[in-house]
């Protein structure tokens, strides 16, 4: 099971903090493409991936228990 | 702790006082605040947000960067998240270094970092609608999904 947690815009399309689904063996990059077709995310190209607290690649693959995060371009300071 | 998410309002003295070293001849404090006009449009408050878990280890990495460039330097940061309003604290970076010159160049860094690495947002709150920003001109995609590796490690 992956716990996949959402940031900022991407929170307030998907009315969650974070979800839990078993995405382990896929890659990054099929990942984000389930997610922005299920929930049809805006601007969901700019979003970064993180897994396990620290910035990945689209073709890394998820593993059993990884927690997931998209980062959307930041704003703090 | 030098790098923290709080929740709180920020004691700048405090992040002040974990730079002070005897080898230091300069210590540099910038104070980020909240504004109330961007482009003639008026805030009326922000909303931050954090990941806080990887918020905290990305100042970290700052800090490293900024301890490996700056010999010397010390460095402590810390940013606030919630509900803030106009001229509060969002965010405090204090860097100590033996001579002035390092210490405002090191602390320049940081807050260009933590504008391009650390899991952090803030949502505008206007007369007319409220909205997530992201980078403000745009300028930034990450095609690979990720920042490039020039983008992470300067």
């Amino acid at each position: 099971m992956n716990k996949i947690l959402f940031f900022a815009h991407l929170k307030d399309t998907v009315g969650e903090e974070s979800i839990r689904i078993d995405v382990s063996g896929k890659s990054v990059a099929e990942v984000k493409s389930y997610l922005s077709d299920k929930y049809q995310f805006q601007k969901f190209d700019t979003v970064m991936t993180a897994v396990n607290e620290e910035f990945s690649s689209d073709d890394e693959i998820i593993k059993a228990g990884d927690e997931i995060a998209f980062i959307p371009p930041v704003s703090g300071g | 702790m030098n790098f923290e998410i709080s929740k709180d309002p920020i004691d700048v003295q405090s992040v002040i006082d974990k730079v002070v070293q005897r080898e230091a001849g300069a210590i540099t404090t910038f104070i980020g605040t909240v504004r109330e006009l961007t482009h003639g449009k008026k805030t009326l408050f922000l909303i931050y947000e954090a990941y806080e878990s990887m918020a905290v280890k990305k100042l970290e990495q700052i800090g490293r960067e900024i301890e490996e460039r700056w010999e010397g330097a010390k460095v402590a940061i810390t940013h606030r998240v919630g509900r803030l309003d106009i001229t509060d604290v969002a965010v405090v970076i204090a860097v100590s270094t033996p001579h002035r010159a390092d210490a405002y160049e090191a602390n320049r860094h940081a807050i260009e970092r933590i504008k391009e690495i650390v899991p952090i947002w803030k949502k505008e709150h206007w007369e007319d609608g409220e909205e997530w920003i992201g980078d403000q001109l745009e300028k930034k995609a990450y095609p690979t999904g990720k920042p490039e590796e020039e983008d992470l490690h300067e």
